[in-house]
């Protein structure tokens, strides 16, 4: 295909040392014992082949993220009034707004990775609301996607609409051939990011290469289950204590797997200030801690793990499908399974799920997944408009 | 041994509310805490080198039911500690003990696989006394125990239950720790520690699966690290920030930590968090000749006050 080139092993670090100059490159590398994405340094290495720990989703969505930074211009405590100085002068507070983005690409994410976009999109840049702040890290941003060429036995992007070779929300899927890398650009952005002479044309026989990786890729996945029905099942469970209960007990109700998930967008907002100055800060939060539904009153309506479990799980393959015209919002990467700490399995979770349903009601009608009319009404609990919208959202 | 100790369990479970141990996990190198509260689930226990989290850390969310919990030698001492503090009572629970020969860190298997095979990859495993195959697609790759094991057993003074209600097999020979780890560790410079430091701490995602894990740390829901009111800690994306919450986390274990690893083990970005704990509990031995987990009959030092401490000399210095 015409516009497709080729990146020899050699000059990868060359090329994305190039790109840096004028450009922030976030890179996968080891740390430790994690791959995490890093502004790229030659020094420090690339890793392209294990898959990362973490997900990307911070090259648009910050783990803390400066929304403004302010100062009161009142006196230090004790320093003399100036003459002349009217309460309201010193109560005034300066607002600065943060600097721009900088032009981004985030080179060798995971197909699943890019999930993290199909999620974020409609949240913050929704019909009725936008946020800059995304908006303009999400336009500033290109996509390499990097093809899997092992899977792990705890993927199942297959699952979930997803593929070891997604070019979704891609703008350049890039594969590693033998010698080289095959970087074929999916949108316009991702073409003109292609303009280097380190890149050469493709040689004609790459394409069938890649492709054959791919389909090596998706093979190994195995055969998905059936999913369908799953955001009734799970509003059927919603009341069902002793099904949250055994799905939990092992649960630590850390952050781990909510933090490390592409696809999860909680945030919660804090003013951090020293002396005078201060910034205000989006946070990423997750629905795993108490903290996250403690309410002003010092009521908690999810002060059990159980209740924060059913809400990641039926957030994801339930109550977001209904908002979102049937889209499921896991991507199926695993990370919340491979770095759980006490081996919670969303899988079996979900597989669970449809058995218990089933076993507690008829299987529902087949019906089209998106609009919310035409499914089955959901369990008495969820239906308030509070309760099915997350926070940001969801 | 797993026959007889399936025994203790079905033998114990009428009378509580269920068994807390180890199950299947989701993938061939990891089990699963499990709780067991039918005899017929008991056949899925699971226990050996695979036993890694330490099932204490659920004991607190248990009050008030009795419950019956299987541990290695390292989490009975989470146990006695947490009666010890008050967290646990006695009586409500029944604990099951055996001679633990050692866990396996996962970390350490993925070290033995190399940089092009992941943890991930592993298809099916057997573990034989002193070694471990895994296969890997069509291949096999077998490892010695010895360098799969957790690096805490390697130091286990405890390898049978400090306190049971039934111990199933023969007592296993301690092992004494001396710290060499840490005296390595600290032959570093103290500028060379905090490089090395902060270079950790700057990839911690601040998920505290750390604090979460551990056994005897009980606030969770009302840490410091993210109370709102007060405000007590940062919330940027800082290494200073995150340095701080592990100093406070390793200042409230000091002299309560058993040092079951788990806070390391539960990272999942791998920072070794457990060394702070460590350098605390070899000084509640030094300061306070006070070993945590070893006796429920004791107060942590910091929790009491004592006129004069055994090894502290107060006067005539
Ligand atoms: S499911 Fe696992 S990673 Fe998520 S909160 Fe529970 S223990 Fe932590
Ligand atoms: S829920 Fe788990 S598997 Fe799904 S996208 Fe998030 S981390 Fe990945
Ligand atoms: S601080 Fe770490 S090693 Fe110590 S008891 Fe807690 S989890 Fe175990
Ligand atoms: S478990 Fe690791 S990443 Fe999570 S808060 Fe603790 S040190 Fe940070």
């Amino acid at each position: 295909m015409p516009g497709n080139k080729f990146l020899a092993t050699a000059d990868v670090a060359a090329w994305l040392g190039e790109l840096s100059k004028t450009m922030r490159v976030f890179a996968p590398r080891n740390e430790g014992q994690a791959v995490v994405y890093r502004e790229f340094d030659a020094a420090k290495g690339l890793e392209l082949r294990r898959k990362p720990t973490e997900s990307a989703k911070h090259a648009l969505f910050p783990r803390s993220e400066e929304l403004l930074s302010f100062s009161y211009l009142r006196p230090a405590f004790g320093a003399p009034e100036k003459e002349g100085e009217t309460p309201s002068d010193v109560s005034q507070v300066q607002v600065k707004m943060p600097v721009e983005p900088m032009p981004t690409v985030v080179f060798g994410m995971l197909g699943c990775d890019a999930g993290s976009v199909t999620t974020f999109d409609p949240i913050y840049d929704g019909s009725k609301f936008k946020d800059v702040y995304y908006l303009k890290k999400r336009q500033a941003t290109v996509f390499i996607v990097r093809a899997c060429a092992e899977v792990l036995s705890t993927c199942f992007c297959n699952w979930v609409g997803g593929d070891p070779a997604n070019t979704k929300n891609a703008d350049v899927l890039a594969t590693e051939l033998s010698d080289g890398w095959l970087l074929q650009p999916v949108t316009e952005r991702g073409e003109k990011a292609l303009t280097s002479p380190l890149l050469k044309d493709a040689p004609a026989a790459s394409e069938g290469q890649a492709t054959a990786i791919h389909d090596n890729a998706r093979k190994s996945l195995g055969d998905a289950p059936n999913l369908e029905g799953i955001d009734a099942a799970l509003f059927s469970l919603f009341a069902d204590n002793d099904f949250w209960q055994r799905q939990s007990a092992g649960c630590l109700a850390c952050g781990t797997c909510t933090y490390l998930c592409p696809t999860c967008h909680c945030f919660s907002i804090t003013d951090e200030t020293s002396a005078r100055n201060g910034v205000r800060l989006r946070s990423w939060d997750t629905c795993m801690a108490s903290l996250y539904t403690l309410e002003a009153s010092g009521h908690n309506p999810r002060s059990l793990k159980a209740a924060r479990l059913r809400n990641r799980v039926g957030h994801k393959f339930a109550y977001f499908l209904r908002n979102n015209d049937g889209q499921i919002s896991c991507c199926g990467c695993g990370r919340c399974i491979k770095s759980c700490p006490s081996s919670v399995d969303i899988r079996q979770i979900v597989k669970d799920a449809l058995v218990q349903a089933a076993s507690i009601a008829p299987p529902p009608p087949p019906q089209p997944v998106a609009p919310a009319a035409a499914s089955p009404k959901p369990a008495a609990p969820v239906k308030g408009k509070g309760r099915t919208k997350e926070k940001a959202n969801g | 041994m797993d026959d007889e100790l399936k025994g203790a369990i079905r033998k114990v479970l009428p009378d509580v509310d269920c068994v807390i141990g180890w199950g299947p996990g989701p993938d061939p190198l990891r089990s699963a805490p499990f709780f067991m509260r039918k005899p017929e689930e008991v056949d899925a226990f699971v226990v050996g080198p695979l036993a890694v989290n330490n099932p204490a850390v659920f004991l607190p969310e248990y009050k008030g039911k009795k419950v019956g919990i299987v541990v290695k030698g390292c989490d009975s001492r989470s146990v006695v500690q947490q009666i010890a503090e008050g967290l646990v009572k006695r009586e409500e629970v029944v604990i099951i003990g055996f001679p633990c020969s050692g866990v396996v860190d996962i970390q350490k298997i993925a070290a033995q696989l190399g940089q092009d095979i992941e943890p991930g990859m592993v298809t099916s495993l057997s573990i034989s006394s002193d070694k471990l195959t895994v296969n890997v697609k069509d291949t096999a790759k077998t490892m010695d125990m010895a360098d799969v094991r957790a690096d805490k057993c390697a130091s286990c003074q405890y390898p049978n239950a400090v306190v049971s209600d039934e111990f199933v097999g023969t007592p296993k020979e301690g092992k004494t720790d001396d710290y060499a780890d840490l005296a390595a560790f600290e032959e570093k410079s103290i500028d060379e520690r905090f490089a090395f430091w902060e270079q950790e701490m700057s990839r911690c995602i601040r998920c505290y699966a750390c604090r979460n894990a551990c056994p005897l740390c009980v606030c969770r829901d009302h840490c410091v690290a993210t109370s709102r009111e007060p405000h007590w800690l940062n919330q940027a994306d800082s290494t200073r920030e995150k340095l701080f919450f592990q100093l406070i986390h390793a200042t409230h274990l000091a002299g309560r930590c058993t040092g079951c690893g788990e806070c390391s083990r539960a990272c999942p970005v791998g920072i070794p968090v457990g060394l702070f704990k460590r350098t605390m509990t070899r000084a509640a031995a030094r300061l306070f000749d006070y070993q945590a987990g070893t006796n429920a009959e004791t107060v942590p030092p910091l929790q009491t006050f004592a006129t004069e401490e055994p090894t502290i000399k107060e006067r005539e210095w």
